[in-house]
C-alpha cells in the first residue's frame, strides 16, 4: 500500500520535474542578463532580450488581478457569509460552469465584448478575460477558505458584541486571509500562463508599451510566436522565454507569501 | 432571594428551532453576585436557554422565542435593545476554548473593548491587565502579551476567553460547559475563578457535572425536556429536591 502511494506521488510529480529540466536544458543556455533587459532583435541578430513580454505580462496580469480578485474575493465571503441565500447559490453554479469553461472561449467573449465594439486590439481586453477567468477561482477558494473557520470563532466574536460585519471582516476573514492569499496566488499563477485568451485581446507585440489601449507583449504570447516560427534560435528564445514565465509566478508567488506572512503560527 | 432585586429574570421564556421547543415557559431569576448552575441531561434545554438570555439564540437557524428576560428590570427583547450592546453586557464564555487565532494575547483581551471606540493605550494597558489578573492568567503571559494566543495550553486559553470576556466589564457572565474539554487541573482553576468572579459579576453556569455545580453554585436549576423542572438554592436542591425527577437524577439514576 505504502509503495503505490509513494509510486503515485513519483507520477505526480515526475511530469512537473521532466518540464522543468527540459526547460533549464533547453532554455537555460539562451539565458542571460541582456534577455531580461533588451529588447528583441530582427530574426538573424543575436543578442535580443524579452523585456517587452516581461513588462506585458506584469501589466495585463497586474490589471487582471487588480478587476479580478476584488470581484473574486467579496464574491466569495457573501456565498460563505450567506449559503443560503439564492443569489449565493446561483453564483455558485455559474463559477462552477465558469471554471470549467475552456479559456480560449473567454477570450474569444472578450474580444466581442471589447475588441470588436473598440475595433482594435487592447492590453485591457487581456486583462479583462484574464480576471473573467480568475474571479470564480478566487471565489470558489475564498467561500470554501472561510467555511474552514470553525464557527464557534463566529459565536464568540457575535457574543462579545461584534456587529455581523466586523465578525466577518475583522475575525473570519482575518482567519482565513493566509489561504485566502494562497488561493489567489494560484489563480495568477495560473492566468499568467493563458495564452489562448490573449491571442484575441492583447494579440501581442514586438514593442515595449505601457499603453493599455493598446496591444502589448506577453510572456505566453512570445513563446507561442517563438515557437511557431521558422528560425532555430528562434526556438531557443521559446525555451528561454518559457522559464521566464516561470520565474516570474515563482518570484511573484514568493513575494506575495514573504509580504503576508502569518504573524503567529497555529501552533505556536 | 425575594429581598434582592434580581439581576436577570425570565418570564415565560419558551425556546423555539423552527417548531421544535428547545426551552418551555420557563421563569426563574438570578440575584446579583451569586453563581447559578443550571444542570441536566443532554439535549435538555440548558444551552439553548442560556443563548436566550444573551439573545444568541436568535441566530441560530431557525431559532426564535416567546417570553421576556430581563436585565435589571427591563426587558432585553424589546424593540430599542441593540443586540450588540446587550452582549456587551451579558458575556459569555463558550465550551471550547474560542481565542482569536490572528490576535495576540493582549489584542484577544482588548477586543471587546476596541468595540466600543478607542480607549487611551495607558487606559488599555491597565484594563487588559486588571483582566487578566482577574482571568488568573497575568503571572503566566506578562511576559509574552504580544505572542500567539493560540500557542497557549487548552486551560490557559479558556482563562484567555475569561478574560477577554470580562474586560468589557458586563453585569453577567454566560459560561456554557467551561471546563468541559478542560482536563482536572484546568476545571480546578476554572471553578476557583467562578467563585473569585462573584464578588463583581452576576454568573449562570451550565455544567453536566453535578460535583461542579454543587461546588461553585449558589442556586441550581434542574432542567428536564426543555422545562426546568426545579430551582432553589444549590444545598436545598441537592439534600432535599422536592421533585422526584430532580432527585433521580441528581442520584445518578438517569441521565
Amino acid at each position: 500500500m505504502i509503495g503505490l502511494m509513494i509510486l503515485a506521488v513519483v507520477l505526480a510529480v515526475l511530469p512537473l520535474l521532466l518540464i522543468l529540466a527540459t526547460l533549464i536544458i533547453k532554455g537555460a543556455g539562451s539565458l542571460s542578463l541582456a534577455f531580461f533587459t533588451r529588447m528583441p532583435v530582427p530574426a538573424g541578430e543575436t543578442g535580443g532580450g524579452v523585456l517587452h513580454a516581461i513588462v506585458g505580462t506584469l501589466t495585463i496580469v497586474g490589471l487582471a488581478s487588480f478587476i479580478g480578485l476584488p470581484v473574486g474575493i467579496s464574491a466569495g465571503i457573501y456565498c460563505a457569509e450567506y449559503p443560503g441565500a439564492r443569489l449565493a447559490k446561483a453564483t455558485r453554479f455559474l463559477a462552477d460552469v465558469m471554471n470549467g469553461t475552456p479559456s480560449i472561449v473567454v477570450g474569444v467573449f472578450a474580444w466581442t465584448l471589447i475588441v470588436a465594439r473598440q475595433k482594435h486590439f487592447s492590453a485591457v481586453a487581456g486583462a479583462c478575460a484574464l480576471a473573467m477567468l480568475m474571479i470564480p477561482m478566487v471565489m470558489r477558494t475564498t467561500e470554501e477558505l472561510i467555511k474552514l473557520v470553525p464557527h464557534s470563532l463566529r459565536e464568540a466574536a457575535l457574543a462579545l458584541g461584534y456587529p455581523r460585519w466586523r465578525t466577518s471582516l475583522s475575525i473570519i476573514v482575518r482567519t482565513a486571509f493566509p489561504g485566502i492569499v494562497t488561493g489567489s496566488l494560484l489563480a495568477v499563477a495560473r492566468v499568467a500562463g493563458e495564452t489562448a485568451p490573449l491571442l484575441f485581446t492583447a494579440l501581442g507585440s514586438q514593442y515595449l508599451s505601457f499603453d493599455v489601449t493598446a496591444p502589448m507583449a506577453a510572456l505566453p504570447l512570445t513563446v507561442y510566436t517563438y515557437a511557431i516560427g521558422p528560425y532555430e534560435e528562434w526556438h531557443q528564445y521559446a525555451w528561454a522565454t518559457a522559464l521566464v514565465l516561470i520565474l516570474v509566478v515563482l518570484v511573484l508567488s514568493v513575494a506575495a507569501r514573504l509580504a503576508t506572512r502569518r504573524r503567529f503560527s497555529p501552533h505556536g | 432571594m425575594a429581598e434582592t432585586v434580581p439581576r436577570l429574570a425570565t418570564d415565560r421564556l419558551t425556546a423555539m428551532y423552527g417548531k421544535f421547543t428547545a426551552v418551555k415557559d420557563v421563569t426563574v431569576s438570578f440575584a446579583p453576585n451569586t453563581v447559578n448552575a443550571l444542570i441536566g441531561p443532554s439535549g435538555c434545554g440548558k444551552s439553548t436557554f442560556l443563548r436566550t438570555l444573551n439573545r444568541m439564540h436568535e441566530l441560530s437557524e431557525g431559532g426564535w422565542m416567546t417570553g421576556r428576560v430581563l436585565l435589571d428590570g427591563e426587558d432585553v427583547y424589546a424593540s430599542r435593545v441593540s443586540p450588540m450592546q446587550l452582549r456587551r453586557r451579558i458575556g459569555m464564555v463558550f465550551q471550547k476554548p474560542t481565542p482569536f487565532p490572528t490576535m495576540s494575547i493582549y489584542d484577544n483581551v482588548a477586543a471587546g473593548l476596541r468595540l466600543n471606540g478607542r480607549l487611551p493605550p495607558g487606559e488599555l494597558d491597565a484594563v487588559v491587565e486588571r483582566s487578566l489578573r482577574q482571568a488568573a492568567l497575568w503571572e503566566e503571559v506578562k511576559d509574552r502579551l504580544r505572542g500567539s494566543a493560540v500557542a497557549l495550553s487548552g486551560g490557559q486559553q479558556q482563562r484567555l476567553c475569561l478574560a477577554r470576556t470580562v474586560a468589557p466589564k458586563p453585569e453577567v457572565i454566560l459560561l456554557d460547559e467551561p471546563t468541559a474539554s478542560l482536563d482536572p487541573s484546568g476545571t480546578q482553576r476554572i471553578e476557583e475563578l467562578v467563585f473569585e468572579l462573584k464578588r463583581d459579576f452576576t454568573i449562570v453556569i451550565v455544567t453536566h457535572n453535578m460535583q461542579q455545580a454543587a461546588r461553585v453554585s449558589d442556586t441550581t436549576s434542574f432542567f428536564y425536556l426543555g422545562a426546568m423542572v426545579e430551582s432553589g438554592p444549590t444545598r436545598q436542591i441537592f439534600t432535599a429536591p422536592t421533585q422526584e425527577q430532580t432527585e433521580a437524577y441528581i442520584t445518578g439514576r438517569f441521565g
